[in-house]
Order: C-alpha cells, then structure tokens, then sequence
C-alpha cells in the first residue's frame, strides 16, 4: 500500500484532489458569508462616523442614531452639485476611496496637488450630516486620507456647522508603527484636536507642530512620530484646500444647501 | 473502537499531563499576543479548538492515500483551509473581535500545536480518536490561554470579560492596574508561573539536569 501511494499518479490525483476539495470549501464559504461581512463592515464603518463626531458610547445603537439622526448625502466637488447616485449606487452604498481610483469616478491628482500622497481623488464626496435631537444640524462628517510613514492613513474628520471648528477626528485604518504613529488612534491625542479651528483667513491654517504657539489653529505632534504628523497635516493641507472639499465647506457654511 | 481508558486518556491527557504549551513549549506566539483581554482569548481558543479537532480528523480519515513525499503540503492545506473558514466565520459573527484578533486568527496555520498533532498523532491513529486528540491539545492550549488571560485582564485592567471588576484609580476607584499586564510580555511570566506550579505537582515533568 505506502508503495502505491508513492507513484507519480497517486501523487498528483491526491494534490488535484485535495485542492479541488479545500477550494470549493474555502470559496464556498468566502461567498456564503459576504453578505454579513459586508453588512458588518458597514456597521463599522458607521461607528466610525458616530466616534469622529464623538457620539459614541459603549451603550450606543448605531443603526437606530444612524437612521434617527444621521443624512449621508453626495456632492460632486468639480461642480458642487447635490448627485443622488454615483454608477448606480446610492449614498449608503457608495465607497469614495474605491472610486477614486476607478476611471470616470476619480480624478488623476497632479504632483503638485497631491500633498497628501493619496494619487487620486474621488469625484464626488460623500458626507454624514449629522442633527441633534432637536433635528438641527449639529456635525459634519468627512472621509479623510493621506500618506503616513508607511501606507495612507484613513480616517474622518467632524466639523461644526460653521464648516471651521474641529469637532473631532478619528484615524479608523493605518499602518503606522504601533506606539508611535500608531497614536493617531490614541483618544486622548484625538481630543486634542477638539475646538481647533481649520481656517485662517481663507487658508488652511490646521497645522500639526512640535511647538504649539497658534492654539487656535495648531495640534501638538506625536512625540517619536514627526513623519506620520507631517503625513496628518499633510492631509488636513490637502482636503481642506480649494482642491478638495474648500469650496464644498463655504457653500455649506452659506447655507446654499438643502 | 478504542477503549474509554484510552478516550479519556486522548482528551484529558494534554490537559496537564501533557500540555502542549506547558510540556512541549508549543504555540506561545498567539499565547503572548491574544491574551489581554478575556474575550478575545476565548475566541482564540474556540478557533484553535475547532482547527485542530477538524485537521487531525480530515487527515486521519485520508492518512493512508497521503504520498508522505507531499504530506507535509497536504496537512497544510487542509489546516490552511480550515482557517480561512474560521477567519470568514468570524468576520460575519463576530466582526469587533476578528478586527482585535486580526493576523492572529490566520497565524493559526502556522500554529505548532495544530502541525504538531497532525504530523505526530492524526497520521497514525483512527479518526475518532484523532478527532478526540484535537479537542483534547485544544482544550490543554485553552486552559493555558484563559489562565493566562484571567490574570492579565484582572490585574491589568481590573476587569473580566469587559466587565470591570475593580475600579481604575484612573476613574475615581481604588485600584492601580499594573501597567506591564497588558503588554504581551508579561504572558512570558505568567506561562513560565504556570509551568512552575505544574511541575511542583508534577515532577515527572520536570527535565533532567544535564
């Protein structure tokens, strides 16, 4: 018997065999599972929001606060214009960073443009417009990402309504070094950002520093991590600028919306 | 079909008398690194479980059509398989703590403990049994791990299961969490204690001096 099992036939029908097998067991339940996975990660995907905006408890239900008080809306940000569906998708489907980089959907970025190391921009921006309790508008939600010391920093920003106050930032995906860059997740460094103002004059003033002399306008840099700090406020240069969301925020600011 | 001495043997064998990380110094990685917290360490231990009883299983039942010029590969796909299945389950049921376990879950493959059992036991030994043997090394790493987790997350950050036990000085309590706990170091002296205090009950463990 160990004689058979040794030929070249045996051999290679067991490999066939057993890859055949695994592979339809693995893909199987790759496909079975998709749609939870998919539902999980957009569950995710909206605590992230819900924590940048600082509405994020432990005791928190994400679906109900989402449906209850949260508006996900499109904004072309060539033309400023409120879209309803992008390829199809409506604004809870449609991913921005999957579509920056797809043609038709995102904008090759020059060299020059591209502060912050992300290659290309989406076309149209999706934004949590968040009310309070009362139904006014409370918070706005941005996608946010640039180029860290390793790979691109995801995360969101929340700003006030006056489209110039910080209300809150959270960093969801990197791969910074763990314990030093990796802190752009730490909460207490996220807390300071509270309160920060984006503009100065119609520039973007956000800076992240060692020496923090502009309160207003200035976070303190992680310690041990200068390169992921110059990469987030790279970022902040980036999408805040008349290149990205700039005119989208002063027209939000005008109330030219709705 | 094996006798009952020999079944309990197989499954509560590798609790203590044979503990694959306590005796044979196997599978510490995910030991040191999943541990900080009671709940991921459970689920940890589940899907180790559930991999090494299945492996061992799926290669016993094929063990004798396996060419041994290619076994090794062979016993690989199959635990591989195993853990991409356990990986997707976890991702549907059970995203937060996937994402917390994360490269950790898919490290399984690599683990000693499953390889161990299927080269050494599943390729000799009857299905059942070797299903059995699984459950049992599972069992043995859990004990292991959930010791190991107990103290980190209890002295580390005063809770259990996310529960806090003993309040932080941090938050207006009494109690100052020993900060090192939740470092993955510190799993190294809690597993060099655990062996110490098993072989002071077990001698026959302890090695010869050379």
């Amino acid at each position: 018997m160990a004689n058979k099992n040794e030929s070249l036939g045996k051999t290679l029908f067991v490999v066939v065999a057993l890859c055949l097998v695994c592979a339809i067991i693995v893909a199987g339940s790759a496909v079975g599972l998709k749609p939870l996975q998919q539902k999980n990660a957009a569950l995710d995907m909206q605590r992230n929001v819900l924590d940048a905006a600082g509405l994020l408890t432990p005791e928190t239900d994400v679906i109900g606060l989402f449906e209850e008080r949260v508006e996900t809306r499109l904004f072309n940000l060539n033309t400023l214009e409120e879209v309803e569906s992008v390829d199809g998708k409506n604004p809870t489907e449609y991913d921005p960073i999957a579509s920056a980089k797809k043609a038709g959907l995102g904008t090759k970025l020059d060299k020059k443009v591209d502060v912050a190391g992300i290659g290309s921009r989406e076309d149209v921006a999706k934004v949590y417009f968040i009310n309070d309790a009362q139904g006014e508008l409370e918070t706005v939600v941005v996608y946010i990402r640039g180029y860290g010391l390793w790979g691109t920093m995801y995360g969101f920003m929340a700003v006030a309504p006056d489209m110039n106050t910080v209300k809150g930032i959270n960093y969801y995906e990197h791969t910074e070094t763990p314990g030093l860059g990796g802190e752009i997740q730490n909460p207490n460094w996220a807390a300071s950002w509270e309160g920060k103002e984006i503009y100065e004059s119609d520039s973007v003033a956000l800076e992240v520093t060692k020496n923090v002399t502009d309160k207003d306008h200035q976070v303190d840099a992680l310690s041990g991590a200068t390169l992921t700090s110059n990469g987030v406020e790279n970022t902040m240069q980036f999408w805040f600028s008349d290149n990205a969301y700039g005119p989208l925020f002063d027209k939000i600011r005008k109330g030219e919306l709705n | 079909m094996a006798s009952a001495k020999e079944v309990k043997e197989v499954l509560f064998g590798p609790i203590f008398a044979n503990n694959p990380i306590a005796l044979q110094i196997l599978g510490i990685c995910s030991a040191l690194a999943v541990t900080s917290k009671m709940e991921n360490t459970l689920v940890m231990c589940i899907a180790l479980t559930f991999v090494t009883a299945f492996s061992n299983l799926f290669i016993s039942i094929i063990r004798n059509h396996i060419p041994s010029s290619v076994r090794i590969i062979v016993q690989m796909t199959i635990i591989a398989s195993l853990v991409i299945v356990v990986d997707q389950i976890l991702r549907a049921y059970a995203y937060g703590i996937a994402k917390e376990l994360s490269v950790f879950v898919g490290l399984i493959i690599t683990n000693c403990i499953v390889m161990g059992r299927a080269e050494a036991y599943a390729m000799k030994s009857t299905p059942g049994l070797s299903f059995l043997d699984g459950i049992g090394n599972g069992l043995g790493y859990s004990v292991v791990l959930l010791t190991v987790g107990f103290i980190r997350e209890l002295f580390g950050s005063g809770s259990l299961f996310g529960y806090q036990i003993m309040q932080l000085a941090s938050e207006g309590g009494w109690y100052q969490p020993i900060g090192l706990l939740v470092l993955p170091p510190s799993a190294f002296f809690i597993i060099g204690g655990f062996i110490w205090v098993l072989r002071t009950f077990r001698t026959e463990q302890v090695e010869p001096k050379d």
